[in-house]
């Protein structure tokens, strides 16, 4: 399971910070929507494929795919478009949102994951005032991360034993069988890796600033 | 918030990501796929907070740029799209399935959890998910609501039934919901 979009190359575009990286998308998505004309959003697609493929050497496949995932969407918007207003709205239109779904694309293959979690949790920071640790969330994003595949490792191995018992069970009897137990297993886990994360010191309460130990063999 | 309580809330991000590689069934432009499930199972199974701040960080690793949506879209695209107003209705829906739960929890059934995970599962993920659909796409109304609404309905009654009979169990054999404050004293 590959579990990144991120493609590494030595360019520009990847040493740009995530932050301007994101602002610039957000100023890109705004533009878009103010300047509504067919020519404006030709222009702007224009340039995100300059950006994606030039500047930052992108392979032209990383962009289709993501292209890809909305084909259908932009295929109703020209249909849709064409019944009831008139060709060059629904162009306009799905061409703005293939431009936006590209630059978030060119945005994601060009910054890594770690530099994201950064972000965010740079973006958590004025949320201290509601109580929000910046850490915590760091600390939220990376466990899901690690949970991932622990969980489709833990469901192979059900599937393994149960096809070598014979085959699984379906429809209901699965949901109260095979699914429930493993949640109940998979909570248990959760529940074992906070307990050793708190007895590690990652517990809720920030520890006391300590003085530094007159000793020098405790530290 | 505890360790326990954010370990939770990773895992069921983690769930519902997990949920996502399941093959998803292609009607039209919107897929049907599990991961809906795990959006009601994050708040039939964790009640409202923790439900809620599950869906979230599931939304931030698809922002950060993993592919973790069905059919593997990933990055801040999905966010722009048509069907954007799905993604932001879920931690909301997994609120309100948890607080509905949270308050059904001493007489919890497959028939009431089924009730709240199509109130907060089926009820409010379209009513933000298709005016957004049909802003963003620029539909008609009725146009919105039969594609974007409609055909997923028979699939996510399905799913809110899975999701209570699972919820039901877990609730037995390993409640993560507190009982509500006046009980907990007499346990």
């Amino acid at each position: 399971m590959t579990l990144a979009l991120y493609v590494p190359r030595g360019s520009a575009v990847h040493r740009l910070p995530a932050g301007s990286k994101l602002l610039a998308l957000a100023a890109l998505a705004v533009m878009l929507f103010a300047l509504p004309t067919l020519p404006a959003a030709g222009a702007a697609l224009a340039g995100v494929l300059a950006v994606g493929l030039l500047a930052a050497r992108l392979p032209v496949a990383v962009l289709v795919r993501q292209a890809r995932a909305v084909r259908w969407w932009l295929l109703a918007l020209l249909v849709v478009h064409a019944l009831t207003t008139d060709w060059r709205t629904g162009a306009h239109v799905a061409l703005r949102l293939l431009t936006l779904v590209l630059a978030a694309a060119v945005v994601t293959a060009t910054t890594r994951v770690n530099a994201m979690v950064a972000v965010v949790e740079r973006l958590c920071a004025p949320l201290r005032l509601v109580g929000v640790r910046p850490a915590r969330v760091g600390l939220a994003i990376t466990m899901a991360l690690r949970f991932i595949p622990v969980l489709v490792e833990r469901a192979d191995r059900i599937r393994e034993a149960q096809a070598a018992r014979g085959g699984s069970p379906r429809g209901v009897r699965a949901l109260r069988t095979t699914i429930a137990p493993l949640l109940v297993q998979v909570l248990q886990m959760a529940h074992d890796v906070s307990e050793a994360l708190d007895a590690r010191g990652a517990d809720d309460v920030p520890p006391p600033r300590r003085r530094r130990s007159p000793t020098p063999e405790a530290s | 918030m505890k360790t326990r309580d954010l370990a939770y809330t990773a895992l069921f991000a983690a769930i519902i990501a997990v949920l996502g590689t399941l093959p998803a069934i292609n009607v039209g432009p919107v897929p049907i796929t599990a991961q809906t499930l795990g959006v009601m199972l994050a708040g039939s199974v964790l009640g409202a907070r923790r439900g809620f701040l599950a869906v979230l960080l599931f939304l931030v690793l698809v922002a950060i740029g993993l592919p973790l949506l069905a059919s593997g879209a990933g990055g801040l695209a999905p966010f722009a799209g048509a069907s954007a107003g799905y993604l932001y209705s879920w931690p909301v829906a997994a609120a309100v399935i948890g607080w509905l739960t949270e308050r059904t929890w001493d007489r919890y059934n497959v028939a009431i959890g089924m009730l709240a995970n199509v109130l907060g599962g089926i009820v409010v993920v379209y009513a933000v998910g298709v005016p957004v659909l049909k802003v963003v796409a620029g539909l008609p109304w009725d146009t919105a609501f039969w594609s974007g609404a409609a055909v997923f309905v028979p699939g996510d009654l399905v799913k809110a039934f899975a999701a209570a009979a699972i919820a039901d169990v877990v609730r037995r054999s390993y409640p993560v919901i507190e009982r509500p404050r006046r009980a907990a004293g007499a346990r």
